[in-house]
This record gives structure tokens, sequence and C-alpha cells, in this order.
């Protein structure tokens, strides 16, 4: 067991060593962010809906380090708890976004045309429908809950990463050296997963990456517009909303979270964009 | 001032991904006086291009001018300021760049960027500039120089479009222009007309010319004096008669080598025929193959036909060579014979057994007597993938061996094509692009193949490294007794390696012969024509062979487009009302050749062995 998981880093750092720069950056960065959202937590001082002093907004001090919420709750241990569901819920609704939207892509530029025209179309129509609207829409009729959240927003994300696995796939279905394990005689299911896959890795990391990116926007929207994660569970957006009365006094409960969104989708936007190392 | 450029000690830095630089061009020294031609000669990476460029006070990206002087018409380049080179570039030095299909903007007229340089430098006015046009475009011999510049790029040929980019480069009158390989991307017949019309341009306008190009060959035509260029610095240079006839380093001598080409041995073929007493036994047969797009007729014929009614066969142990310009079919023939482009009509025949047309359809054993090895290496080998697990893939796929065996076979694989097994763990971006070819041949051998079809192998490489992989194929190929298809459009190759040739033009093909017969004897008008465009190393060849042409008849128009001869608008020698109505009889010739045309055996053009140097 042991050995199979030194094995596995090893191929790991060398699957990163491979990689271009902005995703290998990008990498590192979701990897400290998913550090914190399952170590966080457990670090917190407090429970998440204890109130542990009478003043509320309270600024920076020893004792609070980010200081109190709006019902005099410690706003550290909320933050921590914020950035595990904010992450959590995130990750899960791009895995699958981009899982079937890769999956999708690919097949349908191996299976037959039709497949390909139905399932273009029926992204199409998904990608027409302003994905706040559907979200609403989604969650007004099925209740608020994580699964719904995470279900809606991985509906909404997966249209745009099927297109982009699509075209990757495409251009590479015509690469030569397709086209000379074709004429060894190889399967579909091997050309897919061994030819064609691992040249799309760099630009589908990318693409998952932004995609990770406005997944934590819309569910920062709509726990903002509080159709979000509920009470007594918390993310970021939800945090932010709660507290937005403190705007007035400049409270750290504000301001704290919104700079915490920022250096998460910003972050990432930086660490993908930037191509020279 | 009594040179018109003047180098001296130039310096050309890039920087690598960690900070440091590597030098690409090392203390280069050179001159050319007003109107001479000057050529760079080198290989790829021997800084021929970034000399060239540096001549324009360009570096690419990535790279700088580290040092030297470079004095252009008077003028100090490399003490110029952004705004200096701006008004000098295109005004007192132009380019010409080598592919000049990608070079011109899809979306413009050709008059529009033709004329273009001229309005931006306000040397003339527009009404002038396009007279000036016109007026190049006459002296390069462009078809309709009246109405050519309302054209878009795409509507004329890469011969075509190489021209008017000189005419572009010449609008301004500038003192010097930059040739980079203007023909390379061109057919041997396209460049001789490219040629001419530039050197007929520079030498009447006095221009001072700098050629770029890696063919000596062509240097000897257009060049006074050659500068032959290795590792970014200057290995030999001298008048180009000189350099060419008596190279004083090794490696020109190496360079002037690689285009003389061994001819194949002609001796054992006939010999074991003889000895063995039976007719030579063909391996793949392909009769009346046509392959095509667009509508299909009744007949389950396609419109559009890229092969139209293609007889061959290969014989075991034997190389056949097919050669045709550009657009002739050559790689569709290929990968027909493959079956990656399944035909419409006709069939495959491999040692009797019908092959399907569609490599699905086909079995595993018959897969894998039939191996493709691609022209472009770069492309054909997945970068995802180390050489090891490319080769090991296919000793599993077609030999179940796995582990140990199947490693020791890669390696085998790898000295058979002489590559160092450090090799093996390397993944193709890393590789030259001799030994990509290399690794491609060497994945072809592992399927223990019976006829490898060779499609354009080496033409992406540069001269000294096809040659060796020309002889690597050659050996191996008697070796292991293999028979091949090798597609080109370089004679020289195609006589280096070959038994027997085909040569195909529009689909069709147009003469079958053996390789050694190819410079003598009767032949096709349009193998003529091919056989005697090639360059030769020998100054004033590119005189003769104008004079020649322009004593035959004007090109001629075929008012009834389809069944007749393919090459009845070129042909000097094409029977009026015949040969555009009627396909051509094919006719045996008396050395085992066949030739498809109207005309009767004894009046088709000879060669004389003393009409080409060649052999020589």
């Amino acid at each position: 067991m042991g050995m199979s998981l030194a094995g596995a880093a090893r191929r790991g750092a060398a699957f990163a060593a491979r990689l271009a720069p902005g995703p290998r950056r990008a990498l590192a960065l979701l990897a400290f962010w998913f550090v914190i959202a399952i170590v966080g937590p457990l670090l917190a001082p407090h429970a998440p809906g204890e109130i542990v002093d009478r003043d509320v907004f309270a600024g920076f001090s020893a004792r609070h380090w980010l200081g109190t919420d709006y019902l005099g709750r410690d706003l550290g241990s909320r933050l921590l708890w914020a950035v595990r569901y904010t992450v959590l819920i995130c990750t899960l609704s791009t895995l699958l976004s981009c899982g079937f939207g890769i999956m999708l892509g690919i097949a349908a530029t191996a299976m037959s045309v039709w497949v390909e025209r139905v399932l273009g179309r029926l992204m199409d129509g998904l990608l027409s429908i302003p994905s706040l609207l559907f979200a609403l829409l989604v969650i007004a009729a099925a209740g608020e809950s994580v699964p719904a959240l995470i279900l809606t927003m991985g509906v909404i994300y997966m249209p745009g990463s099927y297109r982009t696995s699509r075209a990757l796939a495409l251009r590479i279905a015509q690469a030569d050296y397709v086209m000379a394990a074709l004429a060894r005689g190889e399967g579909r299911i091997f050309v897919i997963l061994r030819e064609i896959l691992p040249n799309m890795t760099g630009p589908l990391l990318s693409d998952i990456g932004l995609r990770f990116v406005y997944a934590v926007l819309l569910l920062s929207n709509l726990s903002f517009l509080g159709l979000g994660v509920q009470p007594p569970l918390v993310d970021l957006g939800s945090l932010v909303r709660e507290n937005v009365l403190g705007m007035v006094y400049g409270a750290p409960a504000v301001v704290v979270p919104t700079i915490v969104l920022a250096l998460l989708t910003v972050g990432l936007n930086f660490a993908l964009d930037r191509q020279r190392p | 001032m009594t040179h018109m450029i003047s180098v001296r000690g130039l310096h050309v830095v890039g920087r690598r991904g960690d900070g440091g630089e590597v030098p690409i061009v090392r203390d280069v020294s050179l001159e050319a006086r007003r109107g001479e031609v000057l050529a760079l000669v080198g290989e790829s990476g021997s800084g021929k291009t970034t000399i060239a460029l540096a001549l324009m006070g360009y570096a690419r990206a990535g790279c700088r001018i580290s040092g030297g002087a470079i004095a252009v018409a008077g003028h100090r380049v490399d003490q110029m300021d952004a705004g200096e080179l701006r008004s000098f570039r295109g005004r007192t030095i132009s380019y010409v760049a080598q592919n000049a299909g990608s070079a011109f903007n899809p979306a413009l007229t050709l008059h529009q960027q033709v004329i273009e340089p001229a309005l931006a430098h306000w040397v003339l006015p527009r009404r002038d500039a396009e007279r000036r046009a016109i007026e190049l475009f006459r002296a390069m011999a462009l078809p309709h120089p009246e109405t050519i510049g309302a054209r878009y790029p795409h509507q004329l040929s890469g011969g075509q479009l190489q021209r008017l980019m000189a005419a572009m480069a010449l609008i301004t009158e500038p003192e010097v222009v930059v040739f980079d390989e203007p023909t390379t991307a061109l057919d041997v017949t396209t460049q001789i007309e490219v040629l001419e019309a530039f050197r007929t341009v520079l030498v009447h306008r006095g221009i001072t010319g700098i050629y770029v190009t890696h063919d000596l060959a062509v240097v000897a035509q257009v060049a006074d004096r050659a500068v032959v260029l290795r590792h970014g610095a200057v290995c030999e240079s001298g008048d180009t008669p000189e350099v060419l006839a008596r190279p004083r380093t090794p490696y020109t001598r190496e360079l002037v080598a690689a285009c003389h080409l061994p001819v194949r041995p002609k001796g054992l073929d006939p010999a074991v025929d003889a000895a063995s007493g039976t007719a030579p036994e063909p391996v793949l047969t392909l009769s009346d193959i046509v392959v095509g797009y667009g509508r299909v007729d009744a007949n389950g014929l396609p419109a559009h036909r890229i092969l139209d009614g293609i007889d061959l066969s290969v014989t075991r142990g034997r190389t056949l060579g097919i050669i045709g310009e550009s657009g002739c079919g050559k790689s569709t023939l290929a990968r027909a014979s493959a079956g990656l482009q399944p035909p419409a009509a006709g069939t495959v025949r491999f040692r009797g057994e019908t092959l399907a047309g569609r490599v699905a359809r086909r079995t595993p054993e018959q897969r894998r007597r039939v191996q493709i090895v691609a022209q472009n290496a770069d492309l054909v080998l997945n970068p995802a993938w180390t050489v090891g697990a490319i080769l090991e893939r296919v000793l599993r796929f077609f030999h179940n061996l796995r582990g140990a065996v199947a490693r020791a076979e890669a390696l085998r694989l790898l000295d058979i094509v002489q590559l160092p097994h450090a090799v093996f763990d390397r993944r193709p971006p890393e590789l030259s692009g001799g030994q990509k070819q290399r690794v491609n041949f060497a994945r072809a051998l592992a399927a223990r193949p019976e006829l490898v079809l060779c499609d354009e192998i080496t033409a992406a490489l540069d001269p000294v490294v096809a040659a060796a992989i020309l002889t690597l194929m050659s050996d191996l190929q008697e070796t292991l007794g293999l028979s091949c298809i090798f597609i080109t459009h370089d004679l020289h190759a195609l006589r280096a390696v070959c038994d027997r040739v085909a040569v195909l033009l529009g689909g069709h093909v147009v003469e079958q012969c053996d390789a050694a017969a190819l410079m003598r004897g009767a032949h096709h008008p349009y193998t003529r024509l091919l056989v005697s465009s090639v360059p030769e190393m020998r100054p004033g060849w590119l005189d003769e062979v104008v004079a020649q042409r322009s004593a035959a008849a004007a090109p001629f128009v075929p008012t009834a487009v389809g069944e007749g001869c393919p090459f009845v608008s070129r042909c000097v020698t094409r029977i009026a009302g015949v040969c555009e109505r009627v396909r051509p009889p094919v006719v045996a010739t008396a050395d085992g050749g066949r030739i498809a045309c109207h005309l009767p055996p004894g009046d088709l053009p000879v060669l004389a062995p003393g009409n080409s140097t060649i052999d020589a």
C-alpha cells in the first residue's frame, strides 16, 4: 500500500512536471484551498453557530482574530467553515459538469454524426438559458438543499465543458498519430483514452479551473440572494449577505469574506491566465 | 562605400527558459557588392534566416542582436532606433518569405497588399503604385497582369503567390531584397518559373539579393557568391562555382555529396529473377482504383476524382517509386493502399488476397503486413508517449510481446534504425527531425511488415539527414527483404532507392518504367518535363532550360475537360483535337516501360544520357 502510494505520488509529480506552468500553478493553488477546506474547521476555535461575544460586528482583536459577526459569533471560525462549504460544493459540481461534459464531448467526436447533432442542439439549448435565472428556477421548484445546488450547477456548466472538450478532441482526432493508431486497427476506447485524452490534459485543466471559478461565483451569488446554502450551514456568499449591515461600520465581518472570495477566484484566474513562467 | 551590405562580427543570442543565453549566430562577417546575389546556405538551425533577419535589424522573439556592425546601403542597421527601422524596412530592404501562402492576408485582395509598402512609405501615389505593380507582375511573368491583383490569395497557386510576394517586396524599389527559401515549398516544375522570374528582375533592376536556402542546386543558379553556414558560424565562403566545384571544408563537401545521392545499384535484381526462373511475384496489386469526393454518379463513381483508374503493382523485395507534383494524388495512393481512404471503385490485392477498402474491415494480419510511414514525423508520433511506449505498443498489439521481451525488442529496433538507447525514454518533441523519422520507421518495422508505404519521408528533412535516412532505408530493405512504395517529389531520392517508377499526374499514372531507365530513352512528355526540371548543381543550367522552354509553344487551355490526357494543357507535343478528348492508350516500350500517350512510341521525347548530369 505504501509502495503504491509512493508510486502514485511519483507519477503525480512526473505528470505535474510535464504540465504547462499555468495549470501547474493553478493545481498548487487549488491544493492549498483544499487543505484549508479539509483541515480548517478542525482548527476553528469555536463552533460555527456559537455566540461568543455580546459585541456584534467587532473589529480585529486578540480574542477574535477576525472579529465577530452580526450575532456576535466568531468570524474566523465561521469563515473556515464557509471555505469548506464553498470549496466542497463547487468542487463536486465542477467534477459533475466537467466529468460529463468531457465524456460527452469526446464521445461526440467518436460516435456517429447524429449523436453529435442531437447532443450539440441539447447543449446549445442549455447554454442559451441565463445561468442565474436557471438556478433560481430549479431551486425555487426543488427546494434549497446542498445536493440540489450541486446538481443544478453541474448541469449549468456542463455545456461549456462539452464544447471545449469537443473542440479539442475534434482537432486531435484529425492528428496523424490518431490516423496511425487507426491504421494499426486500435479500438475506439484505446484511441480515446490513450491517444486523444493525454494530449488534451493541459487545455482541459485550464478549462476545469475556470469552470470552478464560475461555480464559486454562481454559488456566492445564489447565497447572497438567500437561495444558496441555508443556515445553519454557511458559505462565503451567505457570510457576506448576513453581515451586509456591517458595511456601514466597516466591519471585518463583511470585508474579510469578500476578500477571501476574491483571493479564491481572482487568484485561480491569474494562475491560469499568465502564459509566461 | 564599396559594399552594399557589410556585416562584421555579428552575434545573435537567444534566451533560454532558465534565463541564460545561447549563441545562435557567432562572429559572422560577410559582404555583398551592389547588384550581387549572395546565398546563405545551411541546414535548419544553422542561423541562415537569423542572419538574413538581422540585416533588417530584426531578431525573432526571444533573440537579440548582441554584437557586431551591420551596414546596409550606407545605413548602420545595428544603431537604428525603432522609428528609423520602420522607415528602413520595406523601403531600403525588403523580404520575401518562404511560404507566401500563409504570408498573405486571405481577407484582402492581392493588389491592396502588393502596393501597401509603397503607400506606407509615401513612395508613390496610389495610381502610380498600381501601375508599377502591373509592370512588376508582367516582369514576373504572371498570367493576366492587369487583373490578377483583383484576386484573393486562395485563388492562386503557390508559385504565383511567391512571385506576387516578390512584386510586393520590389514595389518600393529597394536596394536589397532578402529571399528566405522562396522556392522550397514549390514543385520543381514551378520552381524553374519562379527562379527565372526572380533572377530576371534582380538583374534588370540592379538589386542586391540575399538568398537563403539549403538547396545547393538552387544556389548554383541564382547566386554569385555563397556563404556556407553551420551552427551559426561561417564555414566557408566564396564565389558560387568555386564553392560548389571545389569545397574546401569537410562540411561543405558533405553538403555537396548529399546532393549527389548514389543511384541504386541495379545489378542484383535481374540476376535474381533469372536464377529463380520465375516471373517476379507481385506483393501489392492495385487495379482500377478510383478515389474521390463529391456527388456520386450512377456507377458509384465520385464527381471529383483524386485517383482515377490506377493500375499498379509492387514486386516482392522491390521498391516502387511514385513521383509527381503536389496534388497529383501521391499521398492518397498510399492512404488508399493502407485502407485509410477507401476507394470508390477498384480492388487492392495483397499476395492475391483482396483487401477491404476500409482498414477497420481488414484482419489484424492484413494490417500488420502493410505499414505506412507518413511524411511528417512531428505529427505522426503521439507527443504524449515515450518512444519506448510507442514501439512497445505496436509489439504488443501485433505480436503480443510484453514486459522485458517487448523492451528488448524495442531496443533492438532502435539499434536497427541506428538510434541510441537513450531515446527509449524520451518523448517525440525532444527529438530532432531525423531522429523522429527514424522512430517513425522503427514503429513500422515493429509490426514486421512485408510492405512499407513511405510517404514523402524525407521531404521535411535537411539534405544531409535525408541522405542518411535514404541510405538506412535502402539497407534495411535489402537485409529484411521488404517491399516498398516510395512516394516523393524528389527525383534524386527516387533514384537512390527505387527499382521501378510510376509517374503520377492528375490522378493518372502517365508512365511506368525502371528507375535506371528514367534518365534515358523515350518517355512521356510529362516525365521529360519533370526530369529536366530538377535543378542541377551546375551554373548556367537554368539558362539552358529556360532557353529550351521558351522555344516551345505557349500553354494551351483545353476546351473540353474530362476524358483527355491530364498533361494536355502543358504538353508541347500535343495532337490538337485528340489529346484533350480521348484518354491516351497505354503503350509498352522496348525496355519494359508503359507510357500513356497518344504519340506513336517513335515520336516520344528522348532523354539522352548526356542531357543530364544527375548521373555524374
